[in-house]
């Protein structure tokens, strides 16, 4: 991960949007949009490495990999929703950020229902 | 200069040269002019963006697994 290169990309959008704020303000939100999604790819890249070693320990650790998938799953909808809310806040639109986010958490709750079933089989299994 | 940075500055130069041609267009009374320029402005960077956003769709889907 280029940690220079993604805040020199930050302070140059910032500088941009500011510059575009008072006259185009729909400008300014493209700029700083693009920006979010040059960093996001920046970072999506060398998050991939990391996600492949924990994939690796649970595969050591003879775990159920369907556990992990979820999860990481529910960190890919978590970072999109909020950079997607984040930039609705953004351009004024607060009520439709909070939907998105919304969508998301409904999402979420999804993914994670059949690791909350399988806890709760294992619960209902002790009961004698 | 990477490909990425230039694109950040070109939908700047687009959204200057739109402020600019908004307001010299207002001032001499032509004002459906100044907003049919600001929409083509924005048609313009918003093609740029889009094709951005789809690739980090696609990157996100295939890191993320959701499908």
């Amino acid at each position: 991960m280029h940690i220079v290169q993604i805040i020199g990309i930050g302070l140059t959008a910032t500088i941009l949007a500011a510059l575009l704020r008072e006259q185009m303000p729909s400008f300014a939100t493209l700029v700083s949009l693009f920006a979010g999604v040059l960093i996001l790819l920046l970072v999506v890249r060398s998050i991939s490495g990391a996600l492949a070693a924990f994939q690796q320990l649970t595969a050591t650790a003879q775990m159920n990999p369907m556990f992990l998938q979820t999860l990481i799953r529910i960190l890919g909808i978590a970072y999109v929703v909020e950079f997607a809310a984040d930039i609705a806040r953004d351009a004024g639109e607060s009520a439709l950020g909070g939907r998105i986010e919304l969508a998301g958490k409904i999402g979420i709750v999804l993914l994670a229902l059949p690791i909350f079933k399988d806890v709760l089989d294992v619960i209902v299994r002790m009961i004698p | 200069m990477s490909p990425e940075i230039r694109d950040l500055f070109r939908i700047f130069a687009v959204g200057f040269i739109a402020a600019i041609f908004h307001t010299v267009l207002k001032q001499s009374g032509k004002e459906d002019f100044a907003h049919w320029a600001t929409l083509a402005g924005l048609v313009a960077v918003f093609v740029i963006v889009i094709g951005y956003v789809d690739h980090l769709y696609h990157e996100i889907t295939s890191v993320f697994l959701l499908q």
